[in-house]
């Protein structure tokens, strides 16, 4: 087996990953479908690694995780201030800028 | 320690094992049908789960690609850490909510096909191109332990990358702080102010509490006041909200009335005697609903 | 001496100034206050006359020099004052006859409400002529040109709660305006050809003779357009009859005396340009005899008595034009005769305002006659200036007249004898319309009717406040012609400044005489024949088609109308339909392709995170299919 082949899996996760973000409307589910592409962007910086035989593939995946933690966590604070102004997770229902 | 040097002899070859490819085609559809879960499940809690599988799945594929650190990393940080907290929100905003996928927004669905399509045959396309014939492996990258290795890029090479993360993780904490913190515009009222306002409002008693009759999870069903009818504030407004209120049976009222009746014909009263008479009698009479504390909790029991 | 000069123009200034800014509290005093100012006005004029009488011919003109207005490089423009014997006439024209009106409206506006007012625009009027004469460039010529112009406008459109003078001072204004226009093209074109528009420089025979023919030629005519305007001439002549709307003393002072003899003025003034250019003054000339027909028909035909003498002044200031036209021969005896009609007309419109003050503001002379009787003082002085204007030997106007007849014989050839035949005819019908008008208003019958509000007239004389001007007018009207031609005295007075010409006319000056005054004796008792022995139907008779388009101005409104409104009209519709539909088209469908569109992208601008996710991605897709198309390449 090629070791490519954790490239296109990769990029399947991602493309995944992308359309969820399209489709769904579920503010947290979008925010998953996120990570999803993260952590396939991650997967293709460790496939990337191992093919070039050096590190720094994978010390980028690392700060994509650590960067996708404070994603996370400031991700989830607006989700959460927009239930409490809105009374709903739905990202249709935040198309205003104001209440 | 051992299966490390071993996984690092693997990764060291410049094609893949059997065992590895093995271990690929088993894995990378569960991933894949992950990815799919977590797109289509209708109830966010399942797509969370979804996506918990996929990143373990994802995890074992970074071990085998010998990077183990991350690997370890993804499967204590994100599965542990970061999916408990879309749970917790998840729980938080509501978890049994059932999210409808029927699409609201004109063309949406086509053109996010069309952009998925077009993103996933590009990305595959551009891959197939660019595919690369041999591997180095990172036998000698991991020569000192992997994990020594990228201490050693991290706090070298990477170093200010590294402490910008840092800064960058305590501001996301701060501002997620900020965010979600609510100011308080308002005095902070003394308890003589607030006594005073309750006398003021419509309900100078605890409000009823919820669940009486309940056939199961009492909390969400309304209490019923003396004259039989459901009080609706007996129950929690943030179930209310969500609208997760049942509503009381027809036919737990029936049962009720009948209920009345026995008791009313074991006692040797008139049978024309109201429900409210009776309940009166059994409660007290302060003029509150029933509250449902043993009831409800037997009511509960049977409905299991 | 010079600051006098600035002094004349400022009093009647200063007067308009007050009473138009004074408010109501000078509603008492205001209109002694503008007749005190107009007076000095003619004091200063007087002192400087005499001053100038003391001095040689030659020495005569004074200068007075008061700011430069616009000092530019390469564009002097000076306020400043030139007083020669041309200027002094029309000072002492102005002022005189001018104070002269004052005094008499004090009596004629004495019940309107809005005395104070009139007296302003008097002043104002009078400020404005005053600098339009005295000026020393042909710039501040035409602010005093416009000046008149907005005052004549003022006073025409003074009882503007009457439709009909609102109209009739806009027509004037309008009229006007065309004429201004002229002049404006003529200051133009001598900036342009001489670099300077002063009189100085302007108004030299070698300098003017530098300048090609063509040039001359256009600013000649030009002007001569400014003074049709101004003075009420063929083809501009529409606006003077209906400016009779406004109050008598107005017609009397503007529309007679001295604002309408303004362009005449110019045409002498500017003599030094119209001498190089015999087309021009040809022009000059035909304009002047056609208008000197075209106001007598017109006169022949009314029936309102100010209308009447309108066609009358516009007929007697073709005369003034006609003479002018003729050149240095000329000049002298159009500017006398310019002197005696302001004299004999004044005091006709003065007359013709106590006739109508004494029959209820009544215009038509059909309701007039036997006011002899009633109104002495009237019938007298407005019977000498009859007498004047018809040209009865020994008055005014025969000798100003004649000399004219004989100038317009004197051209020689053909062209001689037209207009020697065409003054001949007008001095006939001068004589004839004027008759008619004395036979109508003082003599027959009395065919009094009742006013709108039913009031029967009760004529009577007017106040002395009203008749001392009238009888000083007819003073002038009987004695002025007789004094400025004994010893041809006006020639030579105004012979430094125009110029005197002689040349033989093929009749001597006793035939002219005698043929004027046969013409004229023919006329009258053509009026007699018509007016004196019959008696006068009230209403007037259908006539024939000419007394018809007479009666209608000679069709003038409706000439203009056909060749000039409606034209414009169209035009203005036509542009406004383009406009419409063409430019607005091309705005409107600007605006509303891009109010389109925006509509279109605003679409795109839903609010939808996921919409923006969408472009988002396609972006991503087409960045990625870029990355590999180069690499494929």
């Amino acid at each position: 087996m090629s070791p490519e082949n954790y490239l296109y899996l990769s990029a399947l996760l991602f493309t995944i990953g992308a359309c969820g973000v399209l489709i769904r409307r579920n503010a947290i589910v979008v925010f998953m479908c996120i990570e999803l592409m993260l952590n396939a962007a991650n997967l293709a910086l460790v496939a990337f690694s191992r093919m070039h035989g050096n590190l720094d593939g994978q010390i980028a995946a690392f700060f994509v995780m650590v960067v996708a933690a404070a994603e996370v966590v400031v991700g989830l604070a607006i989700i959460v201030m927009l239930y409490r102004s809105r009374h709903s997770a739905s990202v249709d229902d935040a198309s205003l800028m104001k209440l | 320690m051992s299966t490390l040097a071993a996984m690092s002899a693997l990764a060291a070859e410049t094609s893949t094992s059997t065992g590895e490819a093995a271990q690929f085609w088993i894995l990378a559809p569960l991933a894949v049908a992950g990815g799919l879960g977590t797109v289509l499940m209708r109830r966010a809690v399942h797509s969370a789960l979804c996506l918990a599988g996929t990143m373990v799945l994802l995890a074992l594929f970074y071990l085998a690609n010998g990077a183990y650190f991350l690997g370890v990393v993804q499967i204590v940080v994100y599965t542990g850490a970061v999916m408990m907290l879309f749970l917790f929100v998840l729980m938080l905003v509501g978890v049994s909510q059932v999210d409808s996928l029927k699409e609201t927004l004109k063309g949406q669905r086509l053109l996010a096909a069309l952009c998925g399509l077009g993103l996933g045959i590009l990305l595959i396309a551009g891959l197939g191109q660019a595919s690369v014939a041999t591997f180095t492996g990172l036998a000698a990258a991991n020569e000192g332990g992997n994990v020594q290795a990228l201490a050693t890029l991290l706090f070298t090479d990477y170093v200010v990358a590294f402490e910008v993360t840092g800064v960058l993780l305590t501001v996301a904490a701060m501002g997620a702080t900020l965010l979600t913190h609510r100011e308080r515009i308002e005095r902070h009222k003394t308890q003589r102010e607030q006594a005073e306002e309750r006398v003021r409002k419509e309900w100078v008693t605890p409000l009823p509490a919820p669940g009486v009759y309940a056939r199961h999870n009492a909390v969400d069903i309304p209490a019923l006041l003396p004259d039989g009818t459901p009080s609706e504030v007996s129950v929690s407004p943030t179930l209310r909200n969500r609208g997760q209120v049942r509503e009381v049976h027809e036919q737990a009222l029936a049962d009720l009335a009948a209920l009345e009746q026995r008791t009313a014909d074991y006692q040797g009263r008139p049978r024309s005697l109201p429900a409210r008479a009776g309940l009166g009698e059994r409660t007290g009479d302060d003029g509150r609903p029933p509250a449902g504390g043993p009831a409800g909790i037997a009511e509960r029991e049977d409905g299991r | 001496m010079e600051s006098l000069i600035g002094g004349l123009v400022a009093a009647p200034l200063l007067g308009a100034a007050v009473l138009l800014t004074g408010g109501r509290r000078l509603d008492r005093s205001g209109h002694w206050l503008g007749t005190a100012l107009a007076g000095l006005s003619f004091v200063f004029a007087a002192v400087l006359f005499f001053d100038m009488l003391g001095k040689d011919a030659e020495e005569r003109t004074l200068t007075s020099h008061l700011f430069s207005w616009v000092p530019v490089e390469g564009f002097q423009a000076d306020v400043a004052f030139q007083l020669d014997q041309l200027s002094m006439t029309f000072v002492l024209l102005v002022t005189s006859v001018g104070s002269l009106i004052h005094l008499y409206s004090v009596g004629y506006m004495a019940h309107d409400e809005r005395r104070r007012r009139f007296f302003g625009y008097l002043n104002l009027f009078m400020g404005a002529m005053l600098l339009l004469v005295l000026a020393d460039n042909y710039l501040l010529l035409y602010v005093g040109w416009e000046g008149v112009g907005l005052a004549s406008f003022l006073l025409i459109g003074f009882w503007q709660h009457k439709p009909s003078a609102a109209t009739a001072a806009k027509k004037a204004f309008i009229v006007n305006r065309v004429g201004d226009v002229g002049l404006a093209i003529a200051i133009f074109l001598m900036f342009t050809t001489f670099g300077s528009f002063a009189f100085s420089a302007v108004l030299d025979e070698q300098v003017a003779a530098g300048a090609g023919q063509a040039t001359l030629t256009g600013i000649g005519l030009m002007l001569l357009l400014a003074a049709c305007g101004k003075s009420a001439q063929v083809p501009l002549q529409s606006w003077l009859g209906d400016a009779m709307e406004g109050p008598t003393p107005v017609s009397a002072l503007i529309h007679a005396a001295t604002m309408v003899t303004a362009g005449v003025y110019l045409v002498v003034r500017s003599a030094d340009i119209f001498n190089l250019t015999p087309d021009a003054q040809l022009v000059v000339t035909i304009v002047g005899a056609a208008s000197l027909l075209f106001g007598a028909f017109v006169a022949c035909a009314k029936d309102d008595i100010k209308k009447s003498l309108a066609g009358s002044t516009m007929s007697q200031i073709g005369y003034m034009m006609l003479a002018a036209g003729l050149g240095p021969i000329g000049y002298v005896f159009a500017i006398m005769h310019l002197v005696t009609h302001g004299f004999f007309k004044a005091g006709l419109f003065l007359g013709a305002g106590s006739v109508m003050h004494a029959m209820n503001d009544e215009v038509d002379m059909r309701r007039y006659g036997a006011l002899r009787r009633h109104m002495p003082v009237t019938f007298v002085t407005f019977g000498l200036a009859y007498l004047a204007i018809i040209g009865f030997p020994g008055l005014s106007g025969f000798f100003s007249k004649d000399e004219i007849i004989y100038a317009a014989f004197a051209k020689g050839g053909t062209q001689g004898w037209i207009l020697g035949g065409v003054t001949l005819l007008g001095a006939a019908l001068t004589a004839y319309y004027m008759t008619r008008m004395m036979l109508l208003t003082f003599f027959g019958e009395k065919r009094w009717q009742p006013d709108a509000a039913g009031r029967e007239p009760h004529p009577h004389e007017a106040p002395r406040v009203m008749t001392i001007p009238m009888i000083v007018l007819a003073v002038g009207s009987v004695g002025a012609g007789a004094y400025f031609s004994l010893g041809e005295r006006f020639a030579h007075w105004l012979e430094p400044v125009t110029g005197l010409g002689h040349e033989e006319a093929p009749l001597s000056h006793g035939m002219v005489s005698l043929a004027a005054t046969a013409v004229m004796l023919i006329g009258v008792a053509g009026a007699w024949a018509q007016y004196g022995r019959r008696p006068v139907p009230l209403v007037a008779p259908a006539g024939r088609w000419v007394t018809r388009a007479a009666r209608r101005d000679l069709l003038q409104d409706d000439f203009n109308h056909a060749v000039l409104v409606r034209p414009g009209n169209y035009l203005t519709r036509g542009l406004v339909y383009v406009d419409h539909k063409l430019v607005d088209g091309v705005v409107n469908g600007t605006a509303a392709a891009f109010g389109g569109l925006s509509g279109r992208l605003r679409r795109v601008q839903n609010g939808f995170a996921r919409s923006y996710a969408v472009s988002m991605f396609g972006g991503a897709a087409v960045l990625v299919a870029a990355t590999l198309l180069m690499r494929a390449v």
